[in-house]
């Protein structure tokens, strides 16, 4: 192990390097623009290969962290390098690795390219290694390190209220950061408390005792940073102004790659470090979870402008993931997994072709918007296709998940995902309303000369939708790795709280994801 | 040990002088001799002894007196503490690191300092001994074992700060600011002895040890007079390092003294204080902290909560940095609080790591407050990236790194007074962090002014800055002797204008006269942006190109098509209001341009050797940030060393 290839290393430092050197090379006089853009999407392209190769020799029978890298950093406050991945935090990767280039090469921006690209591959650099870090203060520090990048790009490139938004989306992150920090000490202290040993590691920290209600306190606290992150209602009021804000490349990435921050952090450390808070405040963050969905999906409902849609259309499907990590049952779980991914895939296409549109058009207002269909087919076919993934029409990808997450709250939450259920109905209406304002109808004047997709724009878009259609189709080489992370994670919470997930949910998601294909296959 | 000690037994004359161990205080001796040898130099000279000569005397002593810091901290970790001079100084890592830091603060300072003296006109050894007498004062306080030599070092740091915060005379607010920080200074250093008297009262001795090994041995039966003793030190000491509510002198002072004074103030006095601070606190009331704590923390919170809420509403960005100055202060009491070994070393830990940072930060500010040291409004670091990208780029660096961002110094420096706080004070931690977010908004709110080219639509709340009201900027086309350009008397001209200002279309005139043309929104104007005017007839183009400055100018042409006469074209700013400025005179059209504003007049130089200091002290803050391990180990063996 300690030989093998630092895969996740050079994960986290490529784009940071490649970071730097834009900037720098950006400095020379004479340097065009479109040099530094290729060359930020080149890094990007690289790392999206490293990230490819370790994900092909991911194992699959094993749910431990792997490719794990172990070095002393800051030995005096007890802090290490410590990355590792696993069936959680590999697609997340994975993603960040495949969005990463879409941004960079299908939202480029027209002024000083050299700081948007620059700030583009911090950003990734902090995303994947927020993905990857097993230290919490590593992880602390990615974690926050996304911030600033994303807070320049929002304000740097940004529509018109752009510094409110970015200020209301930073003050609103970093507060909550503040009660992780304070959060990651507590238990470190305990830690050292319990063992004289102070450490940073989640594997380490994961024996930590909690007397009283220590744990539901540290809970809350790990949770106020990743309830605001994700966002979840009712958290998630900074979310509208900066997705709507900030420019197509920057939604894409934080609606898609930084808003899985949040859900990633409740699966990874809230679940593992306190397993019997995290049961025991289920029903509260269940309930938040599906008054999100509902929330999200009606607020949808009522919005005339595009990229609002999707904004709330996303933390509705953040609640969905919310629902399956506190259903506590292998498919929920497994289901809310798959759901990140599916959703940063599906909402980085629907921000990039509202960018597009925009571009077009200079409009994201529904009602200016009408008959594009006839103009510009290939861009409302594969509109088409993005929609139906995030309304989980069966045979894409977003079904299987969104299906995996209902499933899986229904063993153990009936009711919870009963009402759930409202807010996949509720999709259709907005998405299908929203699509038959901008591409049905007869086509007016303004309308008639938009632009169909470009052949660069084709290339940009087509590995989104490749993917869309083929998780739909064939999930399994992805549930195959998630699931033995999942149970795992199941099993551990299970031992620390002597609960047992209903015998229908143990038999794995074998069965949900054949009733899945099965249905996809009809 | 060399001894060299000169031991006077002096017991004939019937006074007894204590056996001084020179090598104790060698730092100190190096430092306040060098001051006074580069004192005499300068009064010995005919001439003013040049700036360049008194920094370079200033670096060297100061670099002598680090490396004999170091020295010590070499002989303390090899052959342990030890107390000298009647046990009135002791040396051990705690006060070898203060010696170290104040040293190298030292260093900066005078780097920084000589670009403003030549800046401004100084000349001589004054400023740069002065500042060498007060970093003494530091390093005696931070070596001091008794209570009377804290205040002489108190003293020493103080009376020199008085002095150098009025140093530039040409500045009313520098006086004003010397005054304010005399009066307050000296009432504070009067309670501060009336607490040494009160706790001398209470235990017998001023002597830290001493006092430590009275309340170790005695139960108090009625403290009263050691609680108010102690009372009456804590307001000294939070004078000192600007804790609310004895900060109000911080905004005033910080503001008003020349801003490389002003970096130094902020690191070497607050370190000072603080070394004081923490060892008479933990060393001598360590037994009793249950009595001290519960002050400490609230301290802490008011300290943390109103240093980061003021700073926010700040328009001066000295004032603003003053107030963070606050914030971070309740930062370092958060170690104090703690009153633990990680607590001493975590605070140690942020008084370095802080030093750096502000200590670039302010030279970066000299530079930019230009000659005259005034510019200080936020609203002229609007633009800096474009201006000057490098020097922006590295304040932006130091001020994310005060605002804690992942890899510097900054968070380092954080979370481990946090760490520190955790046991027992979770609260105080909370509200740390939750203050550290408020600050965050600030330091990022300049960050982002330094990178907006363009002035942001719906600032930040309560951000929306007065000075830029729209200003307009008169730039006229005047005394264009060509003929199509300027038509003649009552003819309807057949011309067309246009101008662009730094790239982007000022205005374009196709077909209508120049007289037409009348404030049309060019948004906000940069200093040093390219301005064109253009005006195009029959007869072809004439063109001036030139650079946009504050204050009226006369702009020569320089593309002007061959064969034509040149244009003129006089760019005016004036104050804000409409309408025909007053020293708008004489032939030729004029075109009024409503602006948001010039911003500030072009580069502002940066010495050599004050980038030399920005990119130490950037330096130290990014290379410890990525690999924190030697600062926390150093500050971590100068605690166990620490004499209780």
């Amino acid at each position: 192990m300690s030989h093998a290839f630092p895969y996740l290393t050079v994960l986290v430092l490529l784009p940071a390097g490649g970071a730097l050197g834009v900037v720098l090379l950006g400095a020379l006089p004479g340097v065009r623009r479109v040099v530094l853009e290729w060359i930020g999407i080149g890094v990007a392209l690289a790392t999206l290969g490293f990230a490819i190769a370790m994900a092909a020799q991911f194992s699959t029978g094993t749910g431990g962290f792997q490719f794990v890298s172990d070095h002393a950093w800051a030995s005096g406050v007890g802090v290490k390098w410590h990355l590792g991945v696993d069936g959680i935090s590999l697609f997340l990767v994975l993603l960040a690795a495949v969005l990463f280039p879409i941004v960079l090469a299908g939202a480029r921006t027209r002024s000083d390219a050299r700081s948007f690209v620059g700030w583009m591959l911090l950003l990734e650099s902090a995303c994947i290694g927020s993905f990857v870090s097993i230290d919490l203060i590593l992880f602390f520090f990615f974690f926050e390190l996304t911030l600033v990048p994303s807070y320049f790009i929002i304000s740097g490139w940004g529509y018109a209220r752009r510094a409110y938004a970015a200020v209301k989306f930073f003050v609103y992150t970093f507060l909550g950061s503040a009660f992780l920090l304070v959060g990651i000490l507590v238990l470190a202290f305990l830690h050292e408390h319990q063992t004289g040993v102070l450490t940073f590691s989640l594997p380490a920290l994961e024996h930590t005792h909690f007397a009283g209600a220590t744990g539901i306190l540290l809970f809350l606290a790990f949770t106020a940073a990743f309830a605001v992150k994700a966002p979840l209602f009712p958290f998630h009021t900074w979310s509208p102004d900066a997705y709507t804000e900030a420019p197509t490349g920057g939604s894409m990435v934080i609606a898609a790659v930084m808003a899985k921050l949040g859900t990633y952090g409740i699966l990874q450390f809230d679940l593992r470090l306190f397993p019997q808070a995290s049961v025991d405040l289920a029903p509260l963050m269940l309930t938040l979870a599906v008054v999100g969905i509902l929330y999200g999906a009606i607020v949808a409902c009522a919005q005339r402008d595009l990229k609002r849609v999707v904004t709330y259309s996303s933390l509705a499907q953040m609640g969905f993931v919310a629902l399956g990590i506190f259903a506590f049952t292998s498919q929920g779980l497994t289901g809310g997994v798959l759901l990140m991914f599916n959703h940063g895939i599906v909402t980085a296409a629907l921000f990039l072709l509202i960018g597009w549109i925009y571009e077009r058009r200079q409009t994201w207002q529904v009602s200016e918007l009408r008959g594009l269909q006839a103009p510009a087919p290939v861009l409302a076919g594969v509109f088409t296709v993005a929609m139906l993934a995030s309304i989980g029409l069966p045979g894409l990808n977003g079904f299987v998940s969104e299906f995996l997450v209902l499933s899986g709250a229904f063993l153990s939450h009936r009711w919870w995902a009963v009402v759930a259920t409202f807010g996949v109905v509720l999709a259709a209406i907005y998405l299908l309303w929203a699509y038959q304002q901008v591409f049905h109808g007869k086509v007016d004047l303004a309308n008639s000369r938009t632009r169909d997709l470009s052949w660069a724009e084709r290339v940009v878009i087509a590995p989104l939708i490749l993917v869309i259609v083929f998780l739909g189709v064939y999930p399994k080489p992805v549930l195959d790795r998630i699931t033995p992370t999942v149970n795992g994670l199941v099993a551990q919470v299970e031992a620390a709280t002597h609960t047992r997930q209903p015998a229908v949910a143990r038999s794995g998601v074998a069965g949900a994801e054949a009733a899945a294909s099965g249905r996809a296959g009809r | 040990m060399i001894e060299l000690a000169a031991a006077v037994s002096g017991s004939h004359a019937g006074f007894l002088t204590p056996h001084i161990r020179y090598l104790a205080i060698l730092p100190e001796i190096v430092m306040l001799g060098g001051a006074v040898v580069l004192l005499a130099l300068g009064s010995l000279v005919q001439r003013n002894l040049r700036v360049g000569v008194a920094t370079a005397a200033t670096v060297a002593i100061s670099l002598g007196a680090l490396g004999c810091s170091l020295w010590q901290w070499a002989d303390v970790r090899s052959h342990g503490p030890f107390t000298a001079v009647d046990h009135a100084v002791v040396v051990d890592g705690f006060s070898a690191l203060v010696n170290i830091l104040v040293s190298c603060a030292m260093v900066l300072t005078a780097l920084v300092a000589d670009g403003y003296l030549r800046r401004e006109g100084g000349a001589g050894a004054e400023l740069h001994v002065l500042a060498m007498v007060s970093a003494t004062g530091a390093m005696v306080m931070g070596s001091a074992n008794d209570l009377i030599v804290v205040f002489l070092g108190l003293e020493i740091l103080s009376i020199a700060l008085y002095v150098l915060a009025a140093f530039n005379h040409r500045r009313a607010a520098s006086g004003e600011a010397a005054l304010k920080y005399f009066i307050l200074g000296s009432f504070s250093s009067a309670v501060f002895v009336y607490g040494i008297a009160l706790v001398y009262g209470a235990t017998g001795s001023t002597n830290l040890t001493q006092i430590a090994d009275f309340l170790s041995k005695n139960v108090l039966s009625s403290n009263g007079l050691l609680l108010a003793g102690m009372t009456l030190l804590i307001v000294g000491f939070a004078f000192k390092v600007a804790a609310v509510p004895f900060h109000m002198w911080t905004p005033d002072v910080y503001q008003g003294s020349p801003s490389p004074i002003t970096g130094f103030m902020a690191a070497v006095a607050k370190a000072g204080a603080f070394a004081a601070f923490l060892r008479v606190f933990i060393s001598s009331f360590g037994l009793v902290r249950t009595d001290w704590q519960p002050v400490i923390y609230a301290l802490a919170i008011v300290t943390l909560l109103v240093g980061a809420g003021l700073a926010v509403v700040q328009r001066d960005v000295k004032r603003m940095l003053a107030y963070s100055s606050i914030n971070h202060a309740g930062f370092v009491l958060l170690g104090l609080e703690a009153a633990t070994a990680r607590g001493v070393s975590a605070s140690l830990y942020y008084l370095f790591a802080y030093t750096f940072m502000v200590i670039g930060s302010f030279a970066v500010v000299t530079v930019l407050g230009r000659r005259g040291d005034a510019a200080h409004d936020i609203s002229s670091y609007r633009g800096l990236a474009r201006r000057q990208p490098l020097l922006a780029l590295v304040f932006a660096v130091l001020l994310l790194a005060q605002a804690g961002a992942p890899f510097t110094t900054g968070l380092w420096a954080k979370l481990q007074v946090v760490l520190a706080a955790v046991h027992g004070a979770v609260p105080l931690a909370v509200v740390a962090m939750v203050s550290a977010a408020v600050a965050a908004f600030f330091y990022l709110r300049v960050a982002v002014l330094m990178y907006s080219p363009l002035p942001a639509e719906g600032e930040a709340p309560g951000v929306q800055p007065a000075a830029e009201e729209p200003v307009p900027l008169y730039a006229r086309a005047g005394a264009v002797a060509t003929e199509p350009a300027v038509p003649a008397e009552g003819a309807e001209p057949a011309v067309s204008t246009w101008g662009t200002v730094g790239g982007r279309p000022l205005w374009t005139g196709i077909e209508r006269s120049v007289a037409d043309i009348e404030h049309l929104n060019a948004g906000l104007l940069l200093d040093g942006d390219p301005l064109t005017l253009a005006l195009a007839g029959d007869g072809g183009t004439a063109t001036s190109e030139s650079r946009l400055a504050a204050g009226a100018l006369a702009v020569e042409p320089s593309g002007a098509a061959p064969g034509r006469e040149r244009m003129l074209v006089d760019t005016t700013t004036t104050g804000a209001g409409g309408g025909t400025p007053g020293d708008y005179s004489g032939g030729g059209e004029g075109v009024a341009v409503d602006v948001a504003g010039v911003v500030s007049a072009g580069r502002a130089p940066v010495p050599v050797l004050t980038a030399v200091a920005v990119g130490l002290c950037l330096g130290v803050t990014v290379v410890l940030g990525f690999w924190p391990g030697p600062l926390t180990s150093f500050a971590h063996h100068a605690t166990l060393l620490f004499l209780p």
